[in-house]
């Protein structure tokens, strides 16, 4: 035990996740809306985009649920900011555990959590669209 | 500036007395000998424990400093009661016992392990505040019953339990009654005597004694088989050389928490009565759990439940803010499981999620607590704007709990949809 030494449940980008998250908020008019629960722990993440010409514009976040779900969610939408909607439907949870430096196993769930989220609001997106893909086909 | 420290987690462990730490050094390099030993070494030593273990006799007004069992702390007290007792009468008396639903895990899990092998349990439930209706201790209880196990106050929601009363019942019975006093000790004059039980265990170290010492009040009546082997220690019913720096503490401890009773009760249940005003003045959708402050509820918690937002975000910040709470909450606990006593309350999902527990201290302030509201009110804003529940909320699409509206569906509804399951 070292007097100068804080001790923090999680570590540094975790923690910094969590006091400072990015991309706290709704998008204003978003293309598509994510809300997903985790009947394991009862956290509520709701995640909305704004899309232009394939692309995830902007990405925000809204969660119920502990620092590592903050978190999760605030480095989730930090990744996908201007990628692809191809890419950000291979996006796994593993990246947002990579970007934070790692998560206490039992909150890894939480990043499973943003993913879903993610991939729920790019659904919705798409559901909206209108359905030129049978008419192709 | 440095920022303020309030530890506000007193139910958990507290800091050792400064007179109780000074008794303990001599006892690791001047009188370390064991008890045991026959030598002046060992001799030196025993009339010091003698001294602790009166001490701590007088405060729960035992009929002999013989029968106190020290054990290695709460936890190991309540597992030799339970399964020390029901190994000794399952012959005589039967394999049933009677527990309370809302015990502390080491009441609960030393029940559950004799459940597997070859006991029967009762769980009786608790009313809405978590008090155990005496009627249905005495109805529980059947001709094979062995044991009566409640707590004299429940650790997470601060319910003072009418134990004196199940005691009338089971001694009417014929059933010993085994009281949990952990939460209690120190915090209310405990008189095992008075009470009628048969067994009763705490541990110092919520009191301002030293960690790794438990005490089990055993009245001559109650026999108990050991459950940790070897020599004959604690009159062979708990082997292993006494941790006797840790009893010496404990002594000191009890002597003072004897002396002090009815200051460190005044100072903590008029603090306790701040923080319960400031925060229900400064935050709106905010529940408390158990009684209200007074003859119901032990003098030194607050269990509270804030809308729309959860737990462990509560404390981090808090914590972050130099303030240190526990929390009920499932992402807390390991299981993610939330607390079974705010289950067996039957405390909405939504709220149990939102849980944190404030428990105050003697050396606590009226600025901690003034502190820790301007504080915790902020801390709600702030994870309440992060919060899509809030945003649902102010829109109608859920209710409050709390103070319900009439717009919108329940928070477990909304978690089930959105889950595509129950939220639990």
């Amino acid at each position: 035990m070292k007097e100068t030494k804080e001790y923090t449940l999680y570590n540094d980008t975790v923690m910094d996740h969590f006091l400072n998250p990015r991309n706290m908020g709704d998008v204003e008019q978003a293309d598509g809306v994510g809300e997903v629960g985790a009947a394991a722990c009862g956290d509520i993440m709701k995640i909305s985009l704004k899309i232009r010409d394939g692309k995830i514009e902007d990405a925000r976040f809204k969660t119920f649920g502990c620092g590592s779900a903050i978190a999760s969610s605030s480095m989730a939408t930090e990744l996908i900011k201007g990628r692809t909607l191809e890419e950000a439907k291979n996006f796994s949870n593993q990246e947002v555990v990579d970007a934070l430096g790692g998560l206490p196993p039992v909150k890894i769930h939480c990043s499973v959590l943003a993913e879903e989220a993610l991939k729920a609001a790019i659904e919705d997106y798409e559901a909206k669209q209108p359905k030129v893909a049978l008419a192709t086909a | 500036m440095d920022k303020r420290s309030v530890y506000l987690d007193h139910q958990t462990t507290t800091p050792v007395l400064e007179e109780a730490f000074q008794a303990m050094v001599p006892y690791f390099r001047e009188a370390y000998g064991s008890p045991s030993s026959l030598h002046r070494f060992g001799l030196q030593v025993r009339e010091g424990l003698k001294e602790a273990r009166q001490k701590i006799a007088q405060m729960i007004n035992a009929e002999s400093e013989e029968d106190l069992i020290f054990t290695s702390g709460g936890t190991e007290s309540a597992n030799l009661a339970i399964k020390g007792f029901a190994d000794a009468n399952v012959r005589t008396k039967g394999n049933h016992i009677v527990v309370s639903a809302i015990e502390h895990p080491a009441v609960m899990n030393s029940v559950e392990y004799l459940s597997k092998h070859g006991f029967e349990v009762t769980q009786v439930p608790v009313d809405i505040i978590g008090r155990i209706n005496p009627e249905d201790v005495g109805a529980a209880i059947t001709p094979k019953t062995a044991l009566v196990a409640v707590h004299l106050v429940n650790h997470d929601i601060g319910t003072i339990q009418p134990v004196k009363e199940i005691a009338k019942i089971t001694a009417e019975k014929g059933v010993a009654l085994y009281a949990d006093a952990q939460a209690a000790a120190g915090w209310m004059p405990i008189d095992v005597r008075d009470l009628g039980v048969q067994l009763l265990s705490f541990s110092p170290h919520r009191f301002y004694g030293p960690k790794g010492i438990g005490v089990l009040y055993r009245s001559r009546k109650a026999r108990v088989t050991s459950h940790i082997h070897g020599g004959v220690q604690e009159g062979g019913r708990r082997a292993g050389t006494e941790n006797v720096p840790a009893i010496i503490g404990a002594g000191v401890a009890a002597e003072f928490a004897v002396r002090e009773m009815d200051q460190r009760v005044a100072h903590v249940a008029m603090l306790q009565k701040r923080l319960y005003d400031g925060l229900w003045k400064h935050v709106q959708y905010i529940k408390l759990n158990g009684p209200v402050p007074g003859p119901l509820r032990i003098c030194n918690t607050l269990n509270l439940s804030t809308e729309f937002i959860e737990g462990e975000g509560q404390l981090l910040l808090l914590d972050y803010q130099g303030i240190a709470v526990a929390s009920g909450s499932s992402c807390v606990s390991k299981s993610l499981k939330v607390s079974h006593v705010l289950s067996a309350i039957q405390l909405d999902h939504a709220l149990a999620q939102g849980n944190i527990i404030m428990s105050l201290g003697k050396d606590n302030t009226v600025e901690d607590v003034d502190y820790v509201v301007e504080t915790f009110a902020k801390i709600v804003v702030k994870l309440r704007n992060m919060s899509p529940m809030w945003k649902e909320f102010e829109e109608g699409v859920i209710d409050s709990v709390i103070a319900p509206t009439g717009r919108g569906k329940s928070f477990t509804q909304h978690a089930a949809d959105i889950s595509g399951k129950p939220a639990h």
